[in-house]
């Protein structure tokens, strides 16, 4: 690594820099030119409507798109002074340091001790102490220690939906990544739940830096620093059909996106206009 | 906006009731004759298998009338050769039958071919074998009967002894056989038909269960009241084990390849290649299965014969193995297809390799499904007969399989061999074996079932 991109990765103030961010799921354009700067230790929300391509932009951050046949990034995702898409970089690294919650909880249908263990595992932590420690404190991170420390044994899937996200949480940051990416992890959660994660959070923002993807505009508002809007843009194309593509239409603070929006289409959809 | 569109007319028929409400009834009616449908195609299935299991019962157990050249009465106390010694059991055939005792050794010592059996010098037909003193240079003419008798002393254990003394002494012949409904039904008039034709000659009545400890334990025979399926049942087990020790692994690593690493594939060309090979694998699963008993003779059996040793245990699993590949493949392919895409993405999201993940994510969950698929394969190795004709197992044999390059024969040509053999007894030792097959399927299921439900149990408790 070069002494200038040294100096970036510890003054910059960015997490995470998109700059000319372009995705394609095949030959179809889902999101188009995506710059924005990620603040380290913030909480940053996505918001927009349902196929502006919120998912497709968040999973470019840590590569998880190029598990999909096909689809292909192009432009800068820059990460600590160095663009994720270089051709020396290791998406296995990548993923290693931003973590990522899915909007399905998914556990693996292993014990919670083992699922909890599977990163350091991977990472080649062989100890049984070592692993007790990280399984406890993850647990804890994830405030899931109270209610599952006497059955660490039992399947992570015999936990109630919002403990199995809990799970999930404590799973990523079992291998202690530098950035937490959360897809809708409250969607499938009742409000008691949500709130528990919401919390978590909050908690965790104190260590982490993380993007979160939501429909839930209250959410975005009580937890997000920073709030992304993603829209729709659409061209006709002949016989009736069209081509829609995602675009970033207003990124600011919380506050400013919610009280004062720049863009009229912003201020339609957080006032439940909009499609 | 559908709402809008809805003429007046589809309006009004779905708004009436009394259509309604005769639709309904003859929808219902339908569905009552589906389900009935249903109901007496598994009743069908049923009573096919009840009718099967009966027809194989009904000819395995049964009265039968024997008789003994020599009664194994006059040779041990109550009958039981088991209780005389090796010494005594040699005395006896040299007693009766001992111009005979070099044919012993050719059958349960000799391995080669039997042409040149007479002619050639002990030392250079026998080895492994402890041969009397002074003998090694002289052929088995040669040889006086007390030195025949000392070589058989020597290498042939107490059991087969006396299935040699039972076969070859006692003779027990099987004058005639009743199903298993005669016997139960009819007892009478066997009885009756007994006294009148057999009873005079000193011969037996007795309720006869093919399916004994005898007939697991002793070798072929050339007498079918003596014939027993112990080298069949041995060579199948050897077959089907060796088989699926090569096709598991050549199978599921096929399926891994072919799910995890090319599919979804970007490269049209790799796309392209792997629907082919997909396609062509299916195809292969319905080839008849006489195909790759050809297959196997001309390259397992013959071009690879310095390494297989021709027509023996570890060509015909070589076979077996292509036979069940494609059936493994598939199954292994649909179980790994139907892993749930979110625990991989949870995998890779931890910074796991795509090894790792298939390791630890992706076979874990595949597992039970793979083991169905290898079930199915067993199933169809046990069972199938004809390319193991055509590769050449053999009919008659009397050795156990000894390893991997022993001649061997499995008990669906056992089975097979018997049935089409004129005597009437030969039918009723073959539906005997039949039993023996279906047990020995019963128990490798059982015991692959096992391991899949262990597998499955894993995966949710
Ligand atoms: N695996 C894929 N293959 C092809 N197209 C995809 C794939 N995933 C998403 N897309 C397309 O990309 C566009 C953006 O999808 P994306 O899932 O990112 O939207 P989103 O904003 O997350 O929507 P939602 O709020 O419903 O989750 C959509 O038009 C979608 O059809
Ligand atoms: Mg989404």
């Amino acid at each position: 690594m070069s002494a200038a991109k040294a100096a970036r990765q510890t003054t910059g103030a960015y997490a995470i820099e998109l700059h000319n961010v372009n995705v394609f799921y095949g030959e179809k354009l889902a999101v188009k030119d995506v710059s924005l700067n990620i603040q380290r230790q913030k909480i940053t929300a996505f918001i927009g409507p349902s196929g502006c391509g919120k998912s497709t932009v968040l999973r470019s951050i840590n590569r998880m798109n190029d598990l999909i046949g096909g689809a292909r990034v192009t432009g800068e995702v820059v990460y600590n002074g160095e663009n994720l898409y270089a051709s020396n970089i290791d998406a296995v690294e990548v993923r290693r340091r931003i973590g990522m919650v899915f909007q399905k909880a998914n556990p693996f249908p292993k014990s919670i001790y083992d699922n909890v263990a599977y990163g350091p595992r991977l990472l080649g932590v062989r100890g049984k102490k070592q692993l007790d420690e990280i399984v406890e404190r993850s647990l804890k991170g994830s405030f899931l220690w109270d209610e599952v420390k006497n059955d660490l044994k039992k399947s992570g899937l015999a936990l109630s939906g919002g403990q199995q996200q809990r799970l999930c949480i404590a799973r990523t940051i079992a291998i202690e990544p530098d950035t937490i990416l959360m897809d809708e992890p409250c969607s499938a959660l009742d409000p008691i739940a949500t709130q528990a994660i919401e919390e978590l959070m909050r908690e965790l923002v104190k260590k982490y830096t993380i993007v979160i993807v939501t429909h839930n505009m209250q959410q975005a508002q009580r937890v997000a620093d920073m709030t992304a809007f993603f829209s729709i843009r659409k061209e006709a194309l002949e016989g009736g059909k069209d081509r829609r593509w995602g675009v970033l239409v207003e990124y600011a603070h919380t506050p400013q996106i919610f009280e004062s929006p720049q863009f009229e289409e912003t201020e339609r959809y957080i006032g439940g206009e909009f499609g | 906006m559908a709402v809008n569109t809805i003429s007046s007319e589809t309006q009004e028929y779905l708004r009436d009731e009394d259509a309604f409400k005769r639709n309904l009834r003859s929808r219902h009616f339908r569905g009552r004759l589906w389900r009935r449908f249903f109901q007496l195609a598994l009743v069908a299935a049923f009573l096919a298998l009840i009718a099967l299991f009966f027809n194989i019962l009904n000819s395995a157990l049964g009265y039968v009338v024997e008789d003994y050249a020599i009664n194994p009465i006059t040779l041990a106390a109550n009958g039981d050769l088991g209780a005389l010694p090796e010494e005594e059991l040699v005395m006896i055939l040299v007693e009766n039958r001992a111009n005979r005792l070099p044919v012993y050794v050719r059958d349960y010592l000799y391995a080669g071919d039997p042409a040149v059996f007479t002619t050639l010098p002990l030392s250079a037909l026998l080895s492994n074998t402890v041969l009397p003193a002074g003998t090694a240079d002289l052929t088995i003419r040669e040889l006086s009967v007390e030195q025949q008798a000392e070589l058989l002393l020597n290498n042939i254990g107490q059991p087969q002894l006396i299935a040699i003394v039972e076969e070859q002494v006692i003779e027990p012949t099987i004058l005639q056989t009743w199903s298993l409904t005669a016997s139960l039904f009819e007892r009478d008039q066997i009885e009756a038909e007994f006294q009148e034709n057999y009873a005079a000659q000193g011969a037996t009545l007795f309720f006869k269960s093919w399916i004994n400890l005898d007939f697991l334990t002793s070798p072929m025979s050339s007498n079918p009241a003596a014939a027993g399926a112990r080298t069949a049942i041995l060579g199948t087990l050897y077959v089907v084990i060796v088989t699926i020790f090569i096709a598991f692994p050549i199978g599921v690593g096929a399926a891994i390849y072919l799910e995890e690493y090319t599919s979804g594939s970007q490269n049209s060309r790799t796309a392209r290649i792997n629907r082919l090979i997909e396609t062509n694998i299916r195809n292969l699963a319905g080839v008849p299965s006489i195909i790759y008993g050809l297959l196997g003779l001309a390259i397992f059996v013959r071009a690879l014969s310095p390494v297989t040793g021709g027509r023996t245990i570890i060509s015909a699993a070589l076979t077996m193995a292509l036979l069940i590949l494609p059936v493994i493949i598939i199954n292994a392919q649909e179980a790994i297809r139907a892993v749930p895409s979110s625990l991989r993405e949870a995998s890779y999201g931890l910074g796991a390799t795509r090894w790792q993940t298939i390791y630890k994510v992706v076979l874990p969950s595949a597992l039970p499904g793979i083991l169905t698929g290898t079930i199915l394969g067993m199933s169809r190795a046990i069972g199938e007969t004809a390319p193991l004709i055509i590769i050449g197992a053999s009919t008659f044999i009397l050795f156990d399989p000894t390893g991997l390059q022993s001649k061997f024969t499995v008990l669906p040509i056992l089975i097979y061999n018997w049935t089409s053999r004129p005597q009437d007894e030969y039918r009723v030792a073959a539906a005997a074996g039949i039993i023996v097959l279906l047990i020995l399927l019963l128990i490798l299921n059982a015991t692959a079932i096992i391991l899949r439900q262990r597998a499955r149990r894993s995966l949710t408790a």
